[in-house]
């Protein structure tokens, strides 16, 4: 459709002119005109909501909104064409089959081997290995490897070696969807142990020899300890209502030895309210301090964020400090469960805050223990009660100690950004189904790429500068401050404004400080080679051989050229009262005002809203865009000079 | 950029023939000006009554006036007074934080600062117009707003050197009355009499815009907490009393930009990412992009400790290059 308006969300009065193309996997805005053709990519499976306002003399208004956060507002000239494209768009952003997911087409042009070799890179049984199990007091079982015993289980699960199969069938038997209570994470330094489950179906006294004796077993793997936490993550009154549904929670009465914490984060349907009420007040129009305080509040989302992680932080303690194992349960076990243990492993092991390691985690807590990602994010067309942001909290976590630890993690804001992305994107094939065993009888792994291999391979750009692994803040335990610490939860705007340019610096610190690492790095191999040259020179004795020394200024070389119109940035409407003076517009910039860094020539970035037509979005991926960390043009001069002189 | 005090129209609508020469000298033939006046228009109106008022249209022609109101005064001090005591209530669950936060109000002092200042910066740099500042005395919001504005517009005002001249010009030799404004804190019990924390609420503006321009100032948060103590508990007399007429017990105190300017000191103040930036840097006030000044606020509340790591980082980076 031709003559299609993108409007700008901040600046009303900012269109741009354009065609919008709608394919199997993609809504397509070009723009018109411009050298640049500037492309705005947005794929079906990101579309969260189409809404069809009001016509207006301009035209129809269409409001595009993704689950990445992106708001797209469009406005197409015939009323007839909205519609059918709104129609369209309907049925494509909410697909029926599997196969209709872009992942099934999409073709980095790699072999069979690279594919393969992509999946292979995430490995949980070394996982459990670096652990430290299998061990005296734990094993594998193989009791569910047909999904025999729980189908939302993976087929490998790590149990206590007193915990027989017969004891785990009888827990699983007594366990909201037969999942039985499993091993999360092994600290060697202590034996302690974090363990998840679902609830009990207890009801009001029902009780399970099986299971009493499941939760003796992990008790007593540990034999640093003489009791056991279990730790149920719902609001008190919710696990009480579950009871007269036949479910509910363990009674210390029953289970020999055990301490039971209620810690009280909010089921998924108030989380999703939660986000739908912030996503509100960031799509105000030009709020004030107070609205957007108030409103930020009203929503509770940072509320539920510092819920997760206290809970976290309690049972992270309970390893660490106590030395005590923990079984973590909520209802069904796959959401709250799943935030809650990786928070504490993560604040419990620095391996899971390098790059590695936090792919590692969500492979294990999230994928193998059955989160259900299609219901929560939608892949394919659901019970809107399903979706839920759960992965996104946890994300936001993540986030948020990242601020508060910043040389803590190996990776930096843009990793996390990205895996939230293609968590939406059903790009790849790692965040599909509901279970390990609808993927395999699916069989993604031949089907499709992992996320896992794409980012490794750009990890260059998901580096964190401030991290070092001999670093204080990267050994051992994170420990947040506790109260008060309320003033420490931040609003992310990188994630839910992330399509907003002008509310974010338009100098990436990150970057910039990858750039000055990757030089000096650069520049001292360099000196190595040279030195080794010059002491081979000296020893042949060329005495006579006249050694040009050319001098070079690197202070310059890093293109720091910040009288670069392209960092130019323009002021964002302060005030309506300039409108009776026409406004000139020096030669500042006044065009695009893209996120461009100091460094542009050094870095692109692979952040797909950044590039024209994305290389992560499209259906090739072009693999040229990935420029590699050169210096700036002005330097090749010299290295012609350079290579005369080394190759004598 | 001038700035002034508020002219003494009064209930009779005086005139004052050299003030209307003075104003006229500043524009050519056919050039339009911007008053920005620090009051709402209806407080403006009413200082009429007391002998104040603001330009007539008829009497400065080419002069556009704009009111854009500026909290001063014990209004601005109990907006710090509140923030300081949210900030240390341990009481306050994650609940109620928000709205504490926000019925301080402080945050919105900070946008409403930022927003005048750049429009200021917009009518200097854009529309290429003259812009004169005023509230009424002259002495507070308006040496917020000139100070700020200078800081966006000019990049010799980011400098390390360039910043204590724009403090020396704007705020000290201008007459910013530290003594009255700064002689109690927010901890303190006393009876309010003349506090009010522009200054501080200056020094926050700058802060907001080295983090949305990181690059952007030879300085970094480390001076503008330096600032703060100074101005409120001194050891030089840099700060000391209400004007440069009462200030001539300059001589028996020494100057605090001599001791930050000593080589040992002064690094500690340099912001390892600078590089100079030639360019206006206009900031963005949308609520997401100001934040709560955690390192002033929050900095006996919270270790500091993480994030002087990460600095320590950065300097390393930068010097290892």
């Amino acid at each position: 459709v031709e003559n299609v308006r993108l409007l700008d969300r901040l600046s009303s009065r900012k269109a741009t002119l354009g065609t919008l193309y709608l394919t199997a996997t993609h809504v397509i805005f070009v723009e018109n005109g411009s050298e640049a053709r500037k492309e705005t990519w947005v794929l079906h499976s990101q579309i969260s909501s189409i809404e069809k306002q009001a016509t207006t003399a301009t035209g129809c208004p269409l409001l595009i909104r993704c689950k990445n956060f992106q708001v797209i507002q469009l406005v197409i000239p015939q009323e007839r064409d909205c519609h059918d494209i709104y129609i369209s768009l309907i049925r494509l952003a909410r697909p029926v089959k599997y196969e209709e997911l872009y992942c099934f087409s999409f073709n980095p042009k790699l072999d069979k081997e690279e594919r393969e070799q992509g999946w292979k890179l995430v490995d949980l049984t070394e996982e459990y290995n670096r652990m430290g199990v299998p061990n005296n007091s734990w094993q594998i079982s193989d009791v569910n490897r047909d999904y025999g015993v729980c189908d939302s289980y993976p087929t490998e699960v790590y149990v206590p070696r007193s915990a027989t199969a017969h004891i785990i069938v009888g827990s699983s038997k007594f366990r909201s969807r037969r999942r039985f209570p499993a091993l999360s994470y092994y600290c060697k330094d202590n034996n302690a142990s974090i363990c998840r489950s679902s609830q009990p179906l207890s009801g009001f006294s029902a009780r399970c020899l099986e299971d009493e004796q499941m939760l003796q077993a992990i008790r007593k793997a540990n034999p640093g300890s003489d009791f056991l936490y279990v730790v149920d993550t719902r609001p008190k009154l919710n696990a009480m209502a579950n009871r007269a549904a036949g479910k509910g929670y363990e009674n210390e009465d029953n289970y020999s030895n055990i301490k039971f914490q209620f810690i009280g984060i909010e089921n998924i349907h108030v989380m999703r309210n939660s986000l739908q009420k912030m996503l509100e007040v960031c799509e105000l129009k030009s709020p004030s301090m107070s609205d957007f305080l108030w409103g930020l509040e009203n929503s509770g989302w940072l509320k539920h964020i510092k819920a997760i992680m206290d809970a976290g932080i309690f049972i992270a303690k309970a390893v660490a400090e106590e030395g005590v194992s923990v079984l973590v349960h909520c209802s069904d076990g796959w959401d709250r469960t799943a935030q809650v243990c990786s928070v504490a492993s993560l604040l419990l092991d620095p391996y899971y805050r390098t790059m590695k390691g936090f792919m590692v985690l969500i492979e294990k807590d999230w994928v193998s223990f059955g989160h259900k990602f299609n219901h929560r994010y939608g892949n394919l067309d659901g019970d809107p009660k399903e979706i839920s942001p759960v992965i996104d909290q946890f994300i936001e976590c993540v986030w948020q100690l990242m601020e508060q630890f910043p040389c803590a993690f190996e990776f930096n804001e843009r990793f996390l950004i990205h895996i939230q992305h293609h968590i939406y994107s059903c790009q790849f094939g790692n965040f599909l189904c509901n279970s390990q065993k609808e993927r395999r009888e699916l069989k993604i792994q031949e089907r499709t790429y992992s996320l896992w291999a794409h980012l490794w391979k750009n990890r260059a750009d998901y580096l964190n500068p401030l991290y070092r692994p001999d670093h204080s803040q990267t050994r051992g335990t994170l420990w947040p401050q506790m109260a008060p610490c309320n003033f420490l939860y931040k609003f992310w705007s990188g994630m839910y404004n992330r399509f907003e340019k002008g509310l974010h610096p338009r100098q990436s610190v990150t970057d910039y400080l990858m750039a000055v690492k990757e030089e000096t790095q650069q520049l001292e191999e360099e000196l190595e080679v040279l030195r080794e040259r010059l002491a081979n020179l000296q020893k042949s004795q060329l005495n006579d051989y006249k050694v040009k020394s050319k001098q070079q200024d690197r202070s310059k070389q890093l293109g720091l050229s910040t009288s670069d119109n392209s960092l130019a940035n323009t002021p964002q409407e302060y005030s309506n009262d300039l409108k009776s003076f026409p406004s000139r517009s020096p030669s500042q910039g006044d065009e695009e005002d893209s996120a461009l860094i100091l460094t542009q020539d050094n870095l692109k970035s692979s952040d797909p809203d950044l590039s024209a037509t994305s290389d992560q979005e499209s259906g090739v991926e072009d693999l040229s865009c990935r420029s590699p960390s050169c210096l700036p043009s002005e330097d090749s001069g010299k290295d012609s000079d350079e290579a005369v002189f080394l190759a004598v | 950029m001038l700035r002034c005090s508020q002219p003494l129209t009064g209930p009779n609508r005086k005139r004052c023939r050299e003030d209307e020469m003075l104003l006229g000298t500043v524009l050519d033939e056919g050039e339009r000006g911007f008053v920005i006046d620090t009051r709402s228009a209806q407080v403006a109106k009413q200082a009429r009554m007391t002998g104040g008022g603001t330009e007539p249209k008829s009497s400065y022609p080419q002069w556009k006036r704009l009111h854009r109101p500026l909290e001063r005064g014990r209004l601005l001090q109990e907006s710090f007074i509140k923030l300081v005591e949210a900030c240390n209530d341990t009481s306050v669950n994650m609940d109620r934080w928000l709205s504490r936060l926000e019925s301080s109000r402080w945050l919105s002092h900070v946008k409403a600062a930022l927003s005048t200042a750049c429009l200021a910066a917009q009518c200097m740099d854009r529309e290429e117009a003259s812009v004169l500042v005023h509230g009424a005395e002259g002495t507070d919001t308006t040496l917020l707003v000139t100070a700020l504005a200078q800081v966006i517009l000019d990049p010799s005002c980011r400098t390390l050197v360039g910043f204590q001249g724009l403090l020396e010009r704007e705020w000290i030799q201008a007459g910013h009355p530290f003594h009255l404004r700064c002689s109690h804190s927010a901890y303190s019990h006393a009876r309010l009499k003349q506090e009010a924390p522009l200054f501080l609420l200056f020094l926050d503006c700058v802060w907001q815009l080295s983090r949305q321009f990181p690059f952007s100032l030879e300085f970094g948060e480390r001076l503008l907490l330096t600032l703060f103590d100074n101005a409120y508990a001194s050891a030089y007399g840099t700060f000391l009393c209400n004007n440069e007429k009462e200030r001539r017990v300059g001589e028996s105190t020494h100057s605090l930009w001599a001791w930050l300017n000593e080589p040992g000191e002064k690094k500690k103040y340099l912001n390892p990412l600078y590089s100079p930036n030639p360019l206006v840097i206009w900031p963005s006030v949308e609520p997401q992009s100001i934040q709560l000044w955690q390192g002033l606020f929050l900095r006996w509340i919270r270790s500091s400790q993480h994030l002087d790591e990460a600095w320590a980082e950065i300097q390393c980076i930068v010097e290892g290059h």
